[in-house]
């Protein structure tokens, strides 16, 4: 009991001095970032800002250079008791406690909607089909597309993909979510669609790292909001002060532009 | 008596060479795309074994199936290894054509959006599972026309084995033609029958066609 009580005191995710080098160019620099149960935190910064890849950095899809990440309290990418690398076995465990959802979706084109979402509970978690089924049904619901589950991803528009994969990552029951860009690759009038969902997801609690050009979204769903600028995280704050208030000359200007 | 019905009082002849080639073309074939999905798998990790399976593989590509099949049945006894020209002819099949799968699968591989692996990643596929489940399914469906075409190069690689003493369709017709010297009629019944067994697999072709089209998937 005591130790339940613990392990919600965990946060969902840890980053401590991270930091990525591609080549010769640092990527991200000496990353600190703390995102607690429940919280959604926005990324911001400019294109090649380093957003992406401290998002892959998360969930080891890019292995970071220094530092430590921890999801839900577990070490991602290092066996601690072993002292060496996680093997591609053990970095999956870990792996299946996130979720990412991609710009470009990701729909595996081989599987029918309803498929991809029962894909992973079965055959990484080993989920019993029927049960898999039946939460697959339930999100594709949540995400307003029961009417689409034996369709096809090539036959859907770019909205109703990224509301499939949000439905696929949440079929893992995930301790966090991450998103990248996901309304960037989408037609204006469907951006509406897909923002909407993820409101309702953060108002059920859960959560997310959201990189995000969305300035409304970040403003109206955050508790955190984080700049990244070369590589750096130079402004941290909730989203009142940050959108009000900014505390650089950089975030300032970035405010002024997107306006 | 006339050339036809000296043909049919053969039939036993041409049914169990039949019957060999069938069994030799579906188990060779079976068995080399299992092969040549393991080699593929293999290949993804990168390491210095794939280095060496990928050396193996172009070198078998290079190589005239007959030299390979006389290569298993008259070269490895002298080294102490006797194989049925059964036994070796289907070796030689399932070596040969394995190396064209698993080119095939890779070349497919180079080109796949990296992005559906990512996403499996992210969800916590082990590499094998992801293998299986997402990588080897989406190459498949798309390289099918090119895998249809190898299984068609597999059939009738079957009637080199002849050579070796393997008693398949192409032997019967041999056997026949030499013991009545019908070389005509003999070899046109084992053309309709290599033809009936490409119809087989022409149909079960287009089934796989229809299943990636409804996926979305292009030709190649
Ligand atoms: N795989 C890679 N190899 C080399 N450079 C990369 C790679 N991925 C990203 N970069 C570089 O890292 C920088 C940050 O990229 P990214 O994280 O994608 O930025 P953002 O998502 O903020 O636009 C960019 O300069 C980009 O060119
Ligand atoms: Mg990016």
């Amino acid at each position: 009991m005591s130790e339940h009580t613990h392990a919600s005191d965990v946060p969902a995710v840890s980053i401590k001095k991270m930091s990525k080098s591609f080549g010769d160019i640092e990527v991200l620099r000496d990353i600190d970032l703390v995102v607690n149960k429940g919280e959604v935190v926005s990324v911001l910064g400019s294109s090649g800002s380093g957003k992406s890849t401290m998002l892959r950095c998360i969930n080891w899809l890019e292995e970071p250079d220094r530092g430590t990440i921890h999801i839900a309290g577990q070490r991602i990418g290092v066996n601690e008791h072993a002292g060496r690398k996680m093997t591609g076995k053990e970095l999956a465990t870990v792996r299946a406690k996130t979720g990412m959802v991609f710009q470009g979706f990701n729909l595996w084109p081989h599987l029918s909607v309803i498929q991809n979402v029962m894909e992973a509970p079965i055959y990484v978690k080993g989920m019993p089909k029927e049960q898999a089924r039946a939460i697959a049904i339930e999100l594709l619901e949540k995400v307003g597309l029961a009417d689409k589950h034996n369709a096809f991803p090539f036959t859907l528009s770019g909205g109703q993909k990224q509301r499939v994969a949000i439905a696929r990552a949440l079929a893992m029951s995930p301790e966090v979510i991450l998103f990248d860009e996901p309304t960037s690759a989408l037609d204006p009038e469907r951006v509406g669609e897909v923002l909407t969902v993820m409101k309702n997801l953060s108002a059920e609690g859960y959560t997310m790292i959201v990189v995000t050009h969305e300035m409304e979204f970040a403003r109206a769903v955050s508790d955190q909001v984080v700049f990244l600028e070369k590589g750096l995280i130079i402004e941290k704050a909730p989203p009142a002060q940050f959108f009000t208030n900014p505390k650089t000359e950089r975030v300032r200007k970035f405010l002024e532009i997107s306006a | 008596m006339t050339e036809w019905s000296i043909l049919w009082d053969a039939r036993e002849v041409f049914s169990n060479g039949l019957i060999a080639t069938v069994q030799l073309f579906v188990l060779s074939t079976l068995c080399a795309f299992v092969l040549g999905c393991a080699l593929v798998y293999q290949l993804e990790h990168g390491n210095r074994l794939s280095r060496a399976l990928r050396l193996l593989i172009n070198l078998m590509r290079t190589l005239p199936f007959l030299i390979l099949a006389y290569l298993l049945y008259y070269g490895l006894p002298p080294l102490g290894l006797r194989l049925s020209a059964w036994s070796a002819g289907l070796l030689a099949l399932i070596v040969y054509h394995a190396a064209y799968f698993a080119e095939i699968l890779r070349g497919s591989r180079l080109v796949m959006p990296e992005g559906y692996v990512e996403a499996a990643k992210a969800h916590g596929f082990t590499p094998l599972r992801l293998y299986l489940r997402i990588i080897l399914p989406t190459l498949v469906i798309k390289t099918r026309p090119l895998l249809g075409n190898q299984l068609i190069i597999a059939l009738k690689d079957t009637a080199f084995l002849t050579i070796i003493t393997v008693q398949e369709l192409t032997a019967a017709a041999n056997s026949v033609q030499s013991t009545y010297f019908i070389p005509t009629q003999a070899f046109v019944v084992v053309i309709v029958l290599y033809w009936l067994i490409s119809i087989c697999l022409e149909l079960a072709l287009k089934r796989a066609a229809r299943f990636g089209a409804k996926r979305g998937f292009d030709y190649v």
